[in-house]
């Protein structure tokens, strides 16, 4: 690149700088772990923990609890069942802008990739959201590609008072903002927030974002804790597992959410489990690739870890993947997927971030769900 | 023998209050019907009212539908659920539940007396889950509730009565019906708890969770009845080693 880049660390003119330690603490913790120090003992021990502490949870994040992913597996249900029931709950994305300043080298939605952009307008955004409602979703989650300039707070917030006339639950899956520009979202109808790390590994993160305002970590870092402060009542944490060393990244992500729940006790939290899918040809070759396995290890590890904690599970993952994992870690899928912008009404404006594994429609889920005796959940939230 | 549940006013042949948030609905009936289920808790969060999988739809017209106000963090919050479950025609009946951590789920048994106090003057049957503390349900009492429901252990951990001595109290202290309201986890448990002279019991998880949902509340309904009618026939005196010695203590009285 020509133009000097700018330090991941400091903030660019406009974004909130809030007083918290909670990234000093997530950094420092996860430089130290060490995961191929935990042995298979470590493993049993934090397995036969009722409360797991942190050194449970980087022991079962561990390679060493690889050969107990079975027990690992049926103590989650457990959990899950516990905490959950028999509930599983359906809900859908809605992309309404795919513009984005960013220049992430593995993103589809690139700043540099020449794909079809595309934004709705008003009318387009309430014609989709007519008709998602008809498959009987009332949960809804809303996003944009990060572009501040393209998909505005106020064209957001627009979006979100349409969508209160026919969803009881709205999230957003946005770029970062500010306390008081999420204050504004929570006041549109708003109440969960989902802002995913990639990575927590600084120099990783540098060496991915390469320009835009997306490069700037700390601010990233802290919009789950603006959005609390801000009266969001859930965050989202997750990094896109195989960006850089998955477990330590899974591991900052569950500290990240333990520690912040911790210091807002009424936080909901919940986790999503992005993965870079491995290429076939090379399946074999790197450490950092996440297989199925391995996804679901981490998905074990937040259940055990923080077993009140939602885990979505997206169509980036196979049917057969998905529909093993409810009821036994995931609390939470998505149904009657499109990942363009728009497209459920009428044809997609503009291209989609990455493919889906699981197209299926609403009711297939929904019959996906009940097949294996669990109960899905269309509405649990009262917006207040 | 006459011996009925009375919550404000209302009378109950059923001690078990059954909790329908963990279950699938379709089960919901079949688990009303074998428990001998006369009061039934709805999330109002649930209440997907004229759409796809309406918890309202699966209680029984004859069950007493006891909405809660899962999802508040404040008194504030849990008053205005209340009035949109009476809004919505869940009656007048309603479970204050006032959660401001999301971890443990504990009550909050401050906001709680405060939600009690506004819901019971505008005619709410308030039926208040609490850590079972004497000084909070005496000021519950004084705020107008019906019932007291303390909870046992942690909801849907199954643990029990872990905090029973505590309970104890407050069923020796308290005049109106104690009402268990989590932590059940086994029928023996709700057993114990109504010999105890609980009013009822209440459970979700311990039924939802079982491999024979339906055969689970049968054990649970028979429970609760044995133990009441134990509580009813006076439990006999248990003698301890200690209370017989052989040489009485005050023997040197008829010296």
């Amino acid at each position: 690149m020509n133009k000097q880049q700018i330090d991941i660390m400091e903030h660019l003119e406009g974004m909130e700088v809030i007083d918290s330690d909670l990234m000093d603490k997530v950094l420092t913790l996860t430089q130290k772990y060490d995961y191929s120090q935990f042995t298979g003992k470590d493993v049993e021990n934090a397995l036969a923990a009722e409360v797991l502490t942190i050194a449970d949870f980087a022991a079962i994040l561990a390679p060493a609890a690889f050969s107990h992913l079975e027990s690992m597996a049926q103590k989650a249900k457990y959990e899950t069942r516990q905490h959950f029931g028999n509930s599983v709950s359906i809900f859908t994305p809605l992309y309404i802008s795919n513009y984005c300043e960013n220049n992430c080298v593995y993103c589809g939605f690139n700043c540099q990739n020449k794909i079809l952009r595309g934004k709705l307008t008003v009318d387009e955004i309430d014609n989709e959201l007519k008709t998602i409602a008809k498959t009987g979703l009332k949960e809804i989650l809303i996003l944009t590609g990060e572009s501040r300039d393209m998909s505005s707070v106020m064209y957001i917030g627009k979006a979100i008072e349409l969508a209160k006339k026919y969803f009881s639950t709205i999230g957003v899956e946005i770029y970062p903002l500010n306390t008081e520009e999420y204050r504004y979202l929570q006041q549109c109808g708003a109440d969960f927030v989902s802002v995913y790390q990639e990575t927590y590994n600084p120099e990783a993160y540098g060496e991915v974002h390469l320009s835009g305002p997306k490069r700037v970590f700390p601010y990233r870092f802290n919009a789950q804790e603006r959005a609390i402060r801000a009266g969001i009542r859930g965050v989202a944490f997750g990094a896109l597992l195989g960006l850089d060393d998955f477990r330590k990244d899974a591991y900052a992500a569950g500290i990240h959410a333990y520690l912040l729940q911790q210091k807002y006790p009424h936080a909901e939290i919940s986790f999503s489990v992005p993965r870079l899918r491995p290429y076939i040809n090379h399946s074999d070759n790197n450490p950092k690739d996440v297989h199925e396995p391995q996804l679901l290890q981490i998905m074990l590890a937040f259940r055990l870890f923080m077993p009140f904690a939602g885990i979505t599970i997206s169509t980036r993952e196979s049917a057969r993947f998905r529909d093993n994992v409810i009821g036994m870690a995931a609390t939470k899928i998505s149904a009657g997927v499109k990942v363009g912008v728009g497209g459920h009404e009428t044809e997609a404006k503009g291209d989609e971030q990455f493919e889906i594994s699981d197209p299926r429609a609403v009711n297939v889920i929904h019959q996906m769900i009940i097949s294996q005796g669990l109960q899905p959940v269309y509405t649990d939230y009262i917006r207040m | 023998m006459s011996d009925k549940l009375i919550i404000g006013g209302h009378e109950f042949n059923s001690r078990f209050i059954l909790g329908s948030g963990k279950f699938s609905l379709e089960m919901t009936k079949t688990v009303i019907e074998n428990a001998g289920v006369e009061m039934a808790t709805v999330a109002l969060r649930r209440a997907n009212v004229d759409g796809k999988e309406n918890i309202l739809d699966y209680i029984p017209q004859n069950v007493t539908l006891l909405p809660n106000t899962s999802g508040a963090r404040t008194a504030e919050e849990a008053v205005r659920i209340a009035r949109l479950a009476r809004e919505i025609g869940c009656g007048d009946f309603v479970k204050i539940e006032v959660i401001s951590d999301s971890k443990y789920l504990l009550p909050d048994n401050y906001e709680t007396i405060k939600a009690t106090e506004i819901l019971a003057k505008e005619g709410f049957v308030v039926m208040p889950y609490m850590y079972p503390d004497l000084n909070v349900a005496r000021a519950l009492v004084n705020a107008g509730a019906a019932v007291i429901m303390p909870l046992g252990a942690p909801i849907g951990s199954n643990k029990g009565l872990l905090t029973g001595d505590f309970i104890k109290i407050l069923v020796d202290e308290i005049d109106l019906p104690i009402i268990v309201d989590a932590g059940i986890g086994r029928p023996s448990q709700a057993c114990a708890a109504m010999e105890m002279g609980l009013a009822a019991v209440m459970a979700n998880t311990a039924i939802a969770t079982a491999k024979d949902v339906g055969l689970m509340a049968t054990a649970f309904k028979l429970a609760i009845e044995s133990g009441r009618a134990a509580y009813l026939a006076g439990l006999g005196r248990v003698l301890d080693s200690r209370a017989d010695a052989s040489s009485p203590l005050t023997g040197f009285l008829e010296g």
